[in-house]
């Protein structure tokens, strides 16, 4: 209770509706996943008190923020809250230095946890104090606005598809800001975003709605291996593994990611032995075999057990999920390549990695 | 070619202007963050009531003004039991006279801004702990200024041009309410035509001087 966030609430206008009950924990990242028009927005807006659903209960820790049938509702500049918006949002008539301090000046002093230069440092914008907001670039504004919200030390952070409005090369230019928020700042963040590759590189949690119910919840490595209720990534679907860095082979310039029950070797990017490194694995590069495959250029090969088959969008296709140890992997692969394998849960099987790219 | 009861009436039309246009901006401003931001029932009825003064006559206005201010009127009557006597053909008369005709050049350019601003701004505020009061403060009215400097503009030289108000609650009292454009009908009614020339040219210059100084404030704000 004391280490959850909670949000309960039911909102029904004409044309949307949303209804949702939803406890996650109070570190890392929670990403809100799903379509446009899903909730996702709406879900935040609550969470800051921007939106107030008739029935609704908000809950950070042992605080209330909402709770309509005590009659509590707290407003947004009252909640300890910092929202990044999709637009950005800068104040026009300040510059960039006093967009940064105009939240961090209405914190008592008591409260702020994050210096002003840690926040300047972490989002790389030393160089832009003194310019006007309208002569920034989408990714520079976006970055004030991060620093902007991290400035009043908020203790939980609020993040509404803060890439979406830019283009690939800015996205690019903000991801490992965004990582190293990740990595660096223990508060707690609820990312919002229609991006599975930004989910597979940020989220710790994952929560996907789809017309404002929830319909797939958890961590975000068991979430992505479900079948039952498969999260709509279409070709993007695949698992994410938390490996550690155990060795290098200079010579062909790759590295060994180990992982409860097995190991991948990945192109060496220079991370030291010993890091954590999160790998992002694609459903539909791995492939399946009975017998291991020794002339093959397909270097990671694991062994598995079938613990899972569902059919995908395409009547073609199907998802199997096959544990490695504790770590699941999804592979999707035809119908008709299931049936000549005769594939069905208990089964061991050899997994085959086309590609694994390290994402973090 | 001014004489003195001309250079009495320029001041006393500076002075009536720049009254109005103070109390105009206190007054007019919450009025146009209300009708910005409401989606109240009576937006719509107070909207309409703002903009009267844009379509009725003076002499209406001036007509029904000199009826609430007078003796039997109910603001009047007010006006009479605090001791403040009778507005009509007073400064303040004018002053109350001239807020009400000119109150949509003053409203509505600052309702236009607030409304331009939107509800993005403002959460943004709030979601950096700033409260309703706090954010109308320090974002709505900056990121509103060339709203209010339009709404000056306009509230000041409208109150300038004023004549059938005045005439009907003002008369033609020199130093309380005889002002440039009441002094102009004035000499013209004598046949002073020369005088006439002197305070008339000089409105048509200060007219055409106003357009041009917000063309250019115009200009450079499209240009920033």
């Amino acid at each position: 209770m004391n280490d959850r966030i909670h949000i309960a609430c039911r909102l029904i206008r004409r044309d949307f509706s949303l209804e949702v009950d939803l406890t996650w924990p109070d570190r890392g990242v929670m990403a809100l996943f799903g379509p446009s028009g899903s909730g996702k927005s709406t879900l935040l807006r609550i969470l800051a008190g921007l939106e107030r659903p008739p029935a609704g209960v908000v809950r950070m820790r042992k605080e209330v923020w909402q709770d309509e049938a005590r009659g509590i509702f707290c407003p947004p500049h009252r909640r300890p809250i910092g929202y990044v918006f999709q637009d950005a949002a800068l104040f026009s008539h300040l510059n960039v230095q006093e967009n940064l301090i105009y939240g961090l000046k209405r914190v008592p002093e008591a409260l702020r946890r994050v210096p002003l230069d840690r926040a300047i440092e972490l989002l790389g914008i030393g160089g832009l104090l003194e310019r006007r907001v309208v002569t920034l670039s989408g990714g520079e504004r976006q970055r004030v606005a991060i620093a902007r919200a991290l400035a009043v030390s908020p203790e939980l952070l609020l993040m509404d598809e803060p890439l979406a409005a830019l283009d690939a090369a800015r996205k690019r230019e903000i991801l490992p800001f965004l990582e190293r928020l990740h990595r660096e700042l223990v508060m707690p963040v609820v990312y919002v975003s229609h991006s599975p590759d930004e989910v597979a590189r940020l989220a710790d949690h994952l929560v996907v709605l789809e017309a404002g119910r929830v319909v797939a919840e958890g961590p975000l490595q068991t979430t992505l291996a479900r079948l039952d209720t498969p999260v709509r990534l279409g070709e993007e679907s695949g698992v994410v593994l938390e490996t550690v860095i155990g060795a290098r082979d200079a010579a062909w310039h790759l590295c060994r990611a180990d992982f409860p029950g097995g190991s991948l070797w990945i192109r060496d990017h220079g991370v030291q032995i010993g890091t954590p490194a999160r790998v992002r694995i694609l459903a539909r590069d791995v492939s399946l075999a009975l017998d291991p495959q020794t002339r093959t250029s397909i270097q990671n090969a694991l062994s598995g057990v079938v613990s899972g088959l569902a059919g995908d969008r395409h009547p073609a296709n199907s998802l199997v999920r096959v544990m490695v140890g504790d770590t699941p992997f999804v592979a999707r692969i035809t119908r008709r390549s299931a049936a000549y394998l005769e594939l069905t849960p208990g089964k061991p099987v050899w997994l085959q990695v086309k590609s694994v790219a390290l994402i973090e | 070619m001014l004489d003195f009861s001309d250079w009495a009436a320029l001041w006393l039309t500076a002075k009536l202007a720049t009254v109005t246009t103070l109390v105009l901006l206190v007054l007019g401003t919450p009025l146009a963050w209300w009708l910005a931001r409401t989606r109240s029932f009576w937006k719509g009825p107070v909207s309409a009531l703002v903009a009267m003064p844009l379509i009725l006559p003076p002499t209406v206005l001036g007509f029904y003004l000199l009826l609430f201010m007078g003796p039997e009127g109910w603001l009047g009557r007010l006006t009479h039991a605090l001791g403040w006597g009778h507005l009509p053909f007073t400064f303040a008369g004018l002053v109350v006279a001239s807020v009400i005709y000119s109150l949509p050049f003053v409203v509505q350019p600052i309702q236009n801004a607030f409304e331009a601003i939107g509800s993005g701004p403002l959460e943004a505020a709030a979601t950096l702990r700033a409260s309703p009061l706090d954010a109308f403060f320090t974002v709505a009215i900056p990121q509103a200024k060339p709203g209010f400097i339009t709404a000056a503009v306009l509230g000041f030289a409208h109150t300038i041009g004023e004549f059938g108000v005045v005439l009907m609650i003002g008369g033609n009292i020199p130093n309380a309410t005889q002002v440039v454009s009441v002094r102009i009908y004035a000499h013209v009614e004598a046949l002073e035509y020369t005088q006439a020339h002197g305070l008339a040219g000089g409105l048509v210059l200060f007219s055409f001087l106003v357009l041009l100084v917000m063309h250019w404030a115009q200009k450079r704000r499209d240009g920033a």
